[in-house]
């Protein structure tokens, strides 16, 4: 299985014929006996959308918070960026996570804080100080774009799950990051707002350059997205190919995915 | 372990939650292996704070804002509280006093007792029941929904920002305010007198400032700095390493309040062991 999803990779390799921004060799994650991450080998390129598709429980968000270093590996390869995530030291680890946004699945938003100041404080904890002008009009552009602007004042209690969902979105997008991480962005959204973020990722993906891991059950919106897919079963990469590919697979498991 | 503490992120706090789980497979249950594993762990956390309060940069406007919620809110609490003891202590003090016919003695002997002891053990127990709780419950509401993970990814230290700050602040606050809980006190015990004999502010201040010296005051309000910072940093600790879910948020603040108040007394008895060296 592994022999089988490295030859995937290498031709992906060939025909994007792009910088690798993150790279995977042999990732291992237990939690005591609980094993949740087997053999992950996995490879993410400038500007591609990677979605991972699996079911709950299989190790999707445990994979992603292992590339932003909120869960620590066990065993395995990790380079971010051209740089070997357990040779860092604090700083350089500070720096690296600057460059990757992360939307959490539960929006994480601070609930002490208003709506704007959760936008501002990404823009605040920068090492040049951010001029005042800007971070107001980075701020409303941010809300404009997942269509909050009216709530800028309010609370997150205040908020509904979606809009919630939505800020976390705004959060994490407003400091313009190398990579970004999307753990379920759509889930809890309406069909209508459910394409607007994925026209929203797309966006970015165009106009920044962005490279994206999404993970989703949302199908529609992996169809709209993926520059390429990864089916995960038990903590391994099942199978990889671009939607078309995976959606006429021989394999039920992974066809199951795509009815 | 040296690699340990010198990491200085979220993924820290994790090996070691990792590493006291291993270690933890190997020894049976018991309550000495719990004990130990705590105390194991506080002390890593107490060490990782000494390095971080050093390390530039700085949360001045932090501090400055916990400070505030710390320090300023809990006046009113602790001058209530303050106003009742000096009251009551000079209430009933009263007849023993009479009894060997030394009453002028009273404003002395309250002054002593209140800044000596019952200000800063009272105020600092407040202190814990208020702020430690406080404390516990909102960094381990904040671990439970990863806002300090979501703080660790967008580049900002979460125990620098959170946890440093907090304990800075608790450990400037709780001297203040029991200066404050102290003056109180002592006008509550002026009012006290005044019920029952007629004597002059003047008269009930100049006596307390005569029997008040160095040794009363110097040693109690260094004792002071050590039950902030422990209250602080226990009320950090509980919280900022809360179990993950709802129910971790109340085992935080419970913990909070009742190990900052143990730590209270415990510190006061070192507390009174060393003066008393210094004395004798
Ligand atoms: N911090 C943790 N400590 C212990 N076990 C954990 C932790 N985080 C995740 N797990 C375990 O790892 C496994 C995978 O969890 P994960 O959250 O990655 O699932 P997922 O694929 O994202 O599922 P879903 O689609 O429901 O979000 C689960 O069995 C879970 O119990
Ligand atoms: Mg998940």
């Amino acid at each position: 299985m592994a022999a089988n999803t490295s030859s995937i990779k290498i031709e992906h390799n060939k025909n994007q014929n792009n910088s690798v921004v993150v790279e995977m060799e042999h990732l291992k994650k237990s939690f005591g006996n609980n094993h949740v991450l087997h053999d992950i080998n996995l490879v993410i390129h400038k500007g591609e959308n990677l979605v991972i598709l699996g079911k709950s429980g299989t190790g999707k968000s445990v994979l992603i918070k292992c590339i932003v270093g909120l869960i620590d590996l066990d065993e395995g390869k990790l380079v971010i960026l051209g740089q070997n995530i357990s040779e860092l030291n604090d700083k350089e680890l500070i720096e690296i996570r600057k460059k990757i946004g992360f939307l959490f699945q539960s929006a994480a938003l601070y609930d002490s804080m208003t709506v704007r100041e959760n936008l501002e404080f990404p823009l605040r904890r920068q090492m040049n100080p951010v001029p005042k002008e800007t971070i107001d009009s980075l701020v409303k552009e941010a809300l404009q774009n997942v269509g909050l602007a009216d709530a800028i004042d309010m609370k997150p209690s205040e908020l509904s799950g979606g809009m919630r969902k939505r800020l976390g979105l705004a959060r994490t997008l407003i400091l313009k990051p190398e990579i970004m991480l999307y753990d379920e962005p759509t889930t809890g959204l309406d069909p209508i707002t459910s394409k607007e973020i994925c026209s929203l990722i797309l966006q970015v993906q165009e106009i920044y350059n962005t490279s994206s891991i999404i993970i989703t059950h949302d199908i529609e919106c992996a169809k709209l997205i993926a520059n390429r897919i990864i089916v995960m079963v038990d903590g391994k990469c099942a199978a990889e190919g671009s939607y078309a590919d995976l959606e006429n697979s021989s394999d039920t498991l992974v066809r199951s995915f795509f009815e | 372990m040296d690699k340990m503490i010198s990491r200085s992120n979220q993924r820290e706090v994790r090996g070691i939650e990792n590493n006291t789980k291993q270690f933890s497979e190997t020894i049976p249950d018991s309550v000495f292996k719990k004990f130990f594993l705590e105390v194991y762990s506080l002390t890593i956390f107490t060490l990782r704070f000494f390095k971080e309060v050093i390390k530039p940069p700085y949360e001045f406007n932090e501090v400055i804002k916990q400070s505030f919620i710390i320090g300023y809110k809990s006046l009113s609490l602790v001058g209530i509280t303050g106003f009742i003891i000096g009251l009551v202590l000079t209430i009933q003090s009263r007849p023993t006093l009479v009894k060997f016919g030394a009453v002028s003695l009273l404003p002395a002997m309250v002054a002593v007792s209140i800044i000596r002891e019952i200000g800063p053990a009272i105020t600092a127990l407040i202190f814990a029941g208020k702020v430690g709780s406080g404390i516990g419950a909102e960094l381990a509401s904040m671990n439970v929904t990863e806002q300090i993970d979501a703080m660790s990814v967008s580049g900002t230290n979460p125990f620098k920002y959170l946890v440093v700050t907090r304990v800075f602040s608790a450990t400037l606050m709780l001297p203040l305010l029991v200066v404050f809980a102290d003056t109180i006190g002592l006008l509550g015990s002026f009012v006290g007198i005044n019920l029952k004999d007629k004597v002059s502010a003047y008269l009930f201040f100049s006596q307390v400032f005569q029997s008040l010296g160095f040794n009363d005051l110097f040693p109690a309000f260094i004792k002071t700095f050590f039950f902030g910072f422990a209250i602080g940093l226990i009320g950090s600790y509980k919280g900022y390493n809360s179990n993950k879910g709802t129910e971790g948020v109340g085992k935080a603040a419970n913990s909070a309040v009742v190990f900052g108040s143990l730590m209270v007394f415990i510190i006061d008895m070192i507390a009174v062991q060393i003066t008393s060296l210094f004395q004798s």
